[in-house]
């Protein structure tokens, strides 16, 4: 009922804190966003100096129309917005009941989902929005990668000595870089933009062939590992077959004697990232080049990545394992994490009340939410359909006659209390033997529309067949009459019985194999 | 424990496994086990109330039972195993009749156990025999309602007869005198039971019940089934009033308030009043006069709808009624396959009345081997239409009808629909330009972004396979999303 009483409900209090992790540079919001999230009807406190490693002021805030506080206040809102997962200390200083919300990485730290649990907050985790069409616009691990991509590049251009374009000058020729870049995801593909906007000969591999296309679109041109391969059909890389990896490795090897600066973007969820070049074809390429691996936090792509470190080889590569690369596009890191974030908060505020709520019949909803009510909600099921019992509470009253905000509190309560008085009336004068009839008919009622709740549209007409079965259950009415009158209710009775049966077993049988049909791909 | 106390004990744990029935068919997790406590609720009823019932009753009426029973169960499983998916719609209509028939019948014997005796009668005490009467009247009265109306239902929905409604003057009186004259037999028969008011009762609530559902078109269908699913429980339940039965109320009652709940969904749906459906007075919006043409509209053959769709990013297949009718979800279900094979992205948006009953689609997509989780509702899929290559409107009309979502004059105005108008291109399969269920013209044929495949759906469909098949292997379309690294 929230969402149709605003007035009862002050509009929530979301906080925006400071990060803590050393290097980090990001804050959950920036000006612009923080006033996306007033007009969603929040209420937005913003810890000073939040935004300074981004740019962003506090005056900017304030200007926004957001309140500044000191550390306390944010951490004890309602809802607190974080980018980075929060430390321990961090945790014991919200609130319980708080929402959180930031990038949680929710695979590789059960451990933080328990205390988050532990402490009664309800977890949401950016990174874990399905990678669906609806969720694109809160998508923030593809727009970090975008940045980290263009980032990569920047930070092989300036630790490599020389231009990225050709130049043919009165001082003499000078040959423009080659760039591989191995991965063409978000990030390789911005990588591959970056470059070849830079003027370089720009190459890239990927496992998946149909990518090709867009690797020509942004300037560079796609090498093929010459092996079959099996197709991509979700969007995800798939680890590669042994003798793909064969051809690869001598792909990558001969590659790396002939270009100047090596971007590597490989990534396999939940899996170690693959080894693609060894030290020996680190120490085939060229004195002054440069490797950026930027899968460096997950083991790296190139043997002798130290991940947060550049480190230059013996024969003079510096190989790059900067795992905050995104970080160090802070202003613009900054904003589309926030407005990912707005988008999410978007979603959660049907109401645009200031009220977040979380709905587990939403697939995207039930995906981010990581802990909640005390529990780990995470990973969530695999089908979206089911509704996860913890979501039943809170969703139910809300949704008799959601779409009559005509009538008013007392019209209702006069409506409701009308109805309750003519049961009452009509039971207290009944005579017993209707009375207990009337009881249990008025109460199945109400339970056959609350078991069927929220019924999966598929699932419609299954439904229907074996509610249509079970009304066969008229039948007994049959059964009780036949043989106790006069031959006509027996031939009657008869007649009854046959058809009813025929409802029963034919709604069973055609409900199960319907059923036995649905299938997921 | 006495016979008559575990027979009663019985009926509660039936009525249990029916709640945990109906519990279980709103999720596909737990779906088939749903049906598995159906049946072991509807076992444990019958064999109780058979054993009950032997007691009192000589052998040759057990075996009558027995023998009527065989008959309906070989019946029964052999329309079930025997019938096609796109009948769905007629079959259970069907069922819904034989249920309200059964109900009128038990209605009709009790009359002749109890009240054809007037006083000398001794089965219901003094008091109560007013009441028996009206009960009498209402469980007759729901029952017919539904024998008809499902009758009416299911000859609409075979094409037996004409699904257009039916237009009689002053329809609402109709409907609004039968419930009058209804009341008004009631009142006369608790004060004085006779035959010919049982005969006029009868047959004043199977006109009603035709009379509701004639007036209907045959595109509100949908609705129609549903309501009549319930009506059926609501049947079951006046049945037990008359007879006392615990196990009637409860399970009539689960039935009637979960197809009520499921039709007032559709409803919603469809931005009808759920009032007015229930009093059947819906039809009356369909005649409309807007039957002249709006512009011009292109024609597309199926070797250029396969190009489109092979050089597509992604794909929204939109499916109707017209799919059902002809036999095109297996082809269909083959083009998505091999379109994803391809790369390209295909899912499907429903419509919550597609077809001619709720979910019908869905059921005939699953048929076909569809994975259901490419299979969206309208709410869920409604914001990508932007973002799509084609959109494939597949026998639907009504349900993509931009009229209904821009023009504030159309009958249809104000339902939700499939707003396929916003892909890139929208390839149209159809058989003619007429109009759909609703008789309303439908502008999206002639948008400048849509084009129409004529001709019948299945073949439209298995000459773009063919198509596709014969350009050999061009170059796979991009993926649609990309692998995230950094």
């Amino acid at each position: 009922m929230s969402a149709q009483e605003p007035a009862h409900h002050p509009p929530q209090r979301i906080g925006v804190v400071a990060e803590s992790a050393s290097g980090e540079t990001r804050v959950a919001a920036t000006p612009a966003t923080v006033r996306q999230l007033l007009g969603l009807g929040y209420e937005v406190v913003v810890e000073s100096g939040a935004g300074s490693a981004s740019g962003f002021t506090d005056e900017a805030y304030l200007d926004a129309g957001a309140g500044i506080a000191g550390s306390g206040e944010p951490w004890e809102a309602d809802v607190v917005l974080k980018v980075n997962a929060p430390t321990d200390a961090e945790i014991a200083r919200l609130r319980e009941g708080a929402t959180l919300v930031g990038l949680l990485a929710p695979a590789q730290k059960p451990e933080l989902l328990q205390a988050l649990a532990a402490a009664g907050v309800t977890a949401l985790s950016l990174d874990a929005v399905p990678r669906i069409s609806r969720a694109q616009s809160m998508d923030v691990l593809s727009s970090m990668a975008n940045i980290a991509g263009y980032r990569a590049v920047i930070e092989a251009a300036h630790v490599f000595g020389r231009f990225f374009t050709g130049q043919v000058t009165a001082a003499g020729k000078v040959p423009p870089a080659k760039v591989l870049v191995a991965g063409a995801g978000v990030a390789g593909l911005a990588a591959i933009g970056a470059a070849s906007s830079l003027g370089a000969i720009v190459r890239a591999t990927d496992p998946r062939p149909e990518v090709a296309d867009q690797v020509k679109s942004l300037g560079g041109e796609y090498l093929p590992v010459n092996v079959v391969q099996e197709q991509s059909t979700d969007g995800y890389a798939k680890a590669t077959s042994a003798d793909y990896d064969r051809a690869a490795a001598e792909l990558y090897h001969e590659q790396a004697k002939d270009v100047d600066i090596v971007v590597t973007t490989a990534l396999i969820p939940g899996r170690p990232a693959p080894r693609l070049l060894t030290a020996d074809d680190v120490a085939a390429m060229k004195p002054g080049s440069v490797v950026v691996d930027m899968a460096a936090a997950m083991g790296g792509n190139v043997e002798g990545t130290v991940a947060g470190r550049a480190v230059v080889t013996d024969n003079g590569v510096t190989i790059i394992g900067y795992t905050d690369l995104a970080s160090r596009l802070p202003a613009q890191a900054s904003q589309l994490f926030g407005t990912n974030l707005v988008n999410l908060i978007k979603l959660l505020t049907p109401g645009k009340d200031g009220q977040l709520t979380i709905d587990f019949e939403d697939v995207v909803q039930r995906a981010v939410t990581v802990a909640q009510s005390g529990d780990v909600t995470w990973p969530p099921p695999p089908v979206s359909v089911s509704a996860a019992p913890a979501a039943q509470p809170a969703a139910a009253p809300a949704k008799p006659e959601p779409k009559q905000p005509k009538l008013t509190p007392a019209g209702r309560f006069s409506l409701i209390g009308a109805g309750m008085l003519a049961m009452f009336l009509l039971v207290a004068f009944a005579p017993a033997q209707l009375a207990e009839n009337f009881t249990v008919f008025a109460l199945a009622v109400v339970i056959g529309y609350y078991v069927i709740g929220k019924v999966h549209h598929a699932l419609h007409t299954p439904l229907m067949s074996v509610t249509n079965a079970i009304s066969g259950i008229v039948v007994i009415g049959a059964l009780l009459q036949i043989g106790h009158e006069s031959w006509v209710v027996t031939a009657l009775s008869c007649v009854a019985i046959l058809l009813t049966s025929v409802n029963i077993f034919g709604g069973f049988a055609v409900t199960r194999r319907m059923l036995s049909m649905f299938s997921k791909g | 424990m006495t016979s008559m106390t575990a027979s009663h004990a019985a009926d509660l744990v039936a009525a249990l496994l029916f709640i945990l029935s109906l519990a279980g068919l709103s999720q596909h997790r737990t779906s088939r086990a749903g049906v598995v406590y159906g049946i072991a609720g509807m076992a444990l009823a019958l064999v109780a109330t058979i054993v009950v019932a032997a007691q009192s009753i000589t052998a040759g009426a057990v075996a009558l039972i027995l023998v009527a029973m065989a008959i309906g169960a070989v019946v029964g499983l052999w329309r079930a195993r025997s019938v096609e998916m796109t009948q769905m719609p007629e079959l259970i209509a069907v069922l819904h009749s034989f249920v309200g028939l059964a109900a009128v019948l038990v209605g009709w014997n009790s009359y002749l156990e109890v009240e054809r005796h007037g006083t000398a009668q001794t089965r219901i005490a003094a008091d109560l025999l007013s009441i028996h009467h009206a009960e009498v009247f209402i469980g007759i009265f729901i029952g017919a309602v539904t024998f008809t109306g499902s009758i009416v239902a299911f000859l609409k929905l075979s094409a037996r007869i004409n699904s257009r409604p039916l237009m009689l003057p002053g329809k609402n009186f109709l409907n609004l005198g039968a419930l009058g004259a209804f009341v008004a037999l009631t009142a006369w028969f608790t004060v004085s039971p006779s035959l010919p008011l049982m005969i006029v009762v009868t047959v004043l609530a199977l006109a009603l019940g035709w009379h509701l559902v004639a007036s209907i078109g045959g595109g509100d269908m949908p609705v129609v089934v549903s309501m009549l699913n319930s009506y059926s429980g609501w049947a079951a339940a006046a049945a037990g009033f008359l007879l006392d039965n615990n196990l009637l109320i409860v399970t009539g009652a689960l039935v009637g308030s979960s197809g009520a709940y499921l039709s007032y969904i559709m409803c919603r749906a469809m931005n009808r009043s759920f009032i007015s459906v229930i009093a059947g007075g819906f039809g009356i919006e369909a005649p409309s006069s807007q039957e002249e043409e709006q512009g011009e509209h292109r024609e597309v053959r199926a070797e250029e709808a396969a190009e489109l769709l092979a050089t597509a990013r992604s794909v929204i297949i939109t499916p109707g009624y017209g799919m059902a009718v002809a036999q095109a979800q297996h082809p269909v279900a083959e083009l998505t396959r091999q379109l994803r094979e391809r790369g390209v992205e295909v899912r499907f948006g429903v419509h919550p009345v597609a077809g001619r009953l709720p979910g019908h689609m869905n059921v005939l997509l699953a048929e076909a081997k569809v994975p259901y989780d490419i299979v969206l509702e309208m709410d869920e899929i409604n914001e990508d239409f932007a973002a799509t290559s084609v959109v494939l409107v597949i026998g639907a009309n009504d349900t993509v009808n931009p009229a209904a979502a821009e023009d504030p004059g159309s009958p249809i105005a104000g339902m939700p629909v499939l707003r396929v108008w916003e892909a890139e291109s929208v390839i149209v399969f159809k058989r003619s330009m007429a109009s759909g269920y609703a008789g309303v013209q439908n502008p999206l044929f002639f948008r400048e972004n849509s084009s129409m495949l004529f001709g019948d759906a299945k073949a439209s469909v298995d000459a773009i396979l063919q198509a596709l098949s014969t350009d050999g292997r061009r170059p796979a379309a991009p993926a649609p999303r990309q692998t995230v690294a950094g």
